[in-house]
């Protein structure tokens, strides 16, 4: 078998299923099979989503650098479903909030995103996932050239709004937003410092 | 000097035979019952057995919600001491080893009776009590817990503050090879919490030492902690080694911490949000993963004792 029918056969569906695994274990934790959501489960399963869709990102950002330091080139053959889970965590932390903590109650939804900045930065980061989504077929980027790059540029800003809307929201040990900004930072730093050793060999 | 060697006490003078022999039987039952619903870890696993002494002599309280109390599970596993971890299970987790006696409490400032006290001495003059409260935290969750304790108004009497005294300051143990959570500067330790002498002269405030009517496990503060249940959760100080009694409004933790955020005051009010989230509802701890949350309600729902404190006070200034 050549490396991308390995990849497309038997190593897509076991990351698939490693992806999917955060979820599973929530569902589970929930029937207590396998652990417990604790004293107050809701925010449990918001905080967990919340936190793996931060993963995510990272993990969906890294691919890049990876490939370039590695040289795997298959690498990117992940990204998509990667960045999809992402999108699919980041939806169920929101739809926990939206209808298990909020109890679907318009009013309070609408002052939150309107008035709690770090509800709003978190509802953009998600409009913008949205939007990935939505154009992450190979159709839709066969129909929109160039500007399926320029949209799907907009990884940097969720990854950035996530870390700033999880800073935001703890009450005051920030430590491990902290570790998820420096994260973020050496995925774009490197990037930065890859985009200059380019301009200094092809000037 | 007012320190004495304190008596060891022994097991049997809290606990009476036949209640330890109760509890057995309790324990023998409650863990046939666990084992055959199979939910949640066994009562006996969360505090060890040892730690947790009935209180006897104890009396009901005019004062008590008849609302349903929470499941001791969730009292004793889900609630914030940052001095063992800013996670909300950390305390549970990390406060296992922490051993809360011998314990004294040192009385400060404009008032007669100052001094060191042992823990057994500074309580023994006044009646525990039991006083069934709800407890609203400031980030919008809340419990209703049957807390053991003494009134802090009669202990605030006892000790006969002078008219000086306008506030009184309480302050947590510092000892950070006991409580791991002082290893980090996540706050200015100790923590410190204060009262104005009116506030803490209202016949609601306590100081509990225990919950469930047993000794108040370590998570949730041992050996002695304040309850004062119109207020947001974090006024009520855990560990206390010292109480003041100050001409000036005592700085207080989460206040020096953010003082935007957090105020001196901080009565639950459903009309001043956090900055950051809305405090017009709470979520009740043990409602259910598809329950709606509730109305906060103005002072807790103790306006009838403690409005008249707060007659002519902007509490959107004061928060």
């Amino acid at each position: 078998m050549d490396t991308l029918r390995q990849v497309r056969l038997v190593w897509k569906p076991i990351v698939f299923l490693l992806c999917l695994a955060p979820a599973v274990l929530v569902a589970t934790d929930a029937f207590e099979f396998t652990g417990s959501l604790g004293a107050n489960p809701v925010e449990a399963i918001q905080d967990r989503f919340g936190n793996w869709g931060i993963r995510f990102i990272m993990i969906t950002l890294a691919v890049t650098p990876l490939r370039r330091i590695t040289g795997w080139a298959w690498l990117v053959r992940f990204r998509r479903m990667l960045g999809l889970f992402t999108f699919f965590y980041v939806l169920m932390h929101f739809l926990t909030w939206l209808i298990l903590d909020q109890s679907l109650l318009l009013s309070a939804i609408a002052e939150d995103i309107l008035e709690r900045p770090f509800i709003t930065i978190g509802f953009a980061a998600l409009l913008l996932l949205i939007a990935m989504a939505v154009t992450s077929t190979n159709g839709m980027r066969r129909r929109l050239g160039r500007r399926w790059d320029k949209l799907h540029y907009s990884a940097y800003a969720v990854a950035m709004l996530g870390v700033w809307h999880y800073w935001w929201q703890v009450k005051l040990d920030a430590l491990d937003p902290l570790i998820y900004a420096v994260i973020l930072a050496v995925l774009l730093g490197y990037r930065l410092w890859h985009y200059g050793q380019r301009r200094r060999t092809h000037p | 000097m007012l320190i004495k060697k304190a008596a060891d006490i022994r097991p049997s003078e809290i606990t009476s035979k036949q209640n330890y022999l109760n509890r057995r039987d309790f324990i023998r039952v409650g863990s046939i019952a666990g084992a055959l619903t199979a939910a949640g870890p066994a009562l006996s696993a969360i505090v060890p057995e040892e730690r947790r002494a009935k209180l006897s002599d104890v009396r009901g309280s005019e004062f008590s919600t008849t609302e349903a109390t929470n499941a001791y599970e969730d009292v004793t596993t889900y609630n914030n001491y940052y001095e063992f971890g800013t996670g909300k299970a950390d305390p549970y987790q990390n406060a296992q080893e922490f051993e809360p006696r011998p314990w004294s409490i040192t009385v400060e400032g404009h008032a007669e009776k100052t001094g060191t006290f042992h823990l057994e001495d500074f309580i023994k003059p006044f009646d525990l009590e039991e006083r069934i409260y709800r407890m609203r935290c400031v980030e919008a969750w809340s419990m209703v817990i049957p807390w053991v304790g003494i009134s802090l108004a009669e202990v605030v009497m006892h000790l006969q503050p002078t008219s000086k005294a306008k506030y009184v300051a309480f302050e947590t143990l510092h000892d950070p090879v006991r409580m791991p959570g002082q290893r980090r500067r996540v706050l200015d330790w100790p923590y410190r919490e204060g009262l104005t002498i009116a506030e803490a002269t209202n016949p609601l405030p306590i100081l509990a030492v225990g919950i469930f009517g047993e000794v108040i496990p370590n998570q949730n503060g041992a050996p002695i902690r304040l309850v004062v249940p119109w207020k947001y959760g974090f006024k009520g100080i855990k560990g206390i080694v010292r109480m003041r009694f100050v001409e000036k409004q005592p700085k207080t933790s989460w206040n020096m911490s953010q003082p935007r955020e957090y105020g001196f005051y901080a009565n639950v009010n459903p009309e001043v949000s956090h900055p950051r989230w809305s405090q017009a509802r709470e979520r009740r701890i043990g409602a259910g993963i598809f329950a709606s949350k509730q109305p906060t309600l103005m002072f807790n729902g103790y306006g009838k004792q403690v409005a008249h404190l707060y007659k002519g006070v902007d509490l959107r200034k004061n928060f």
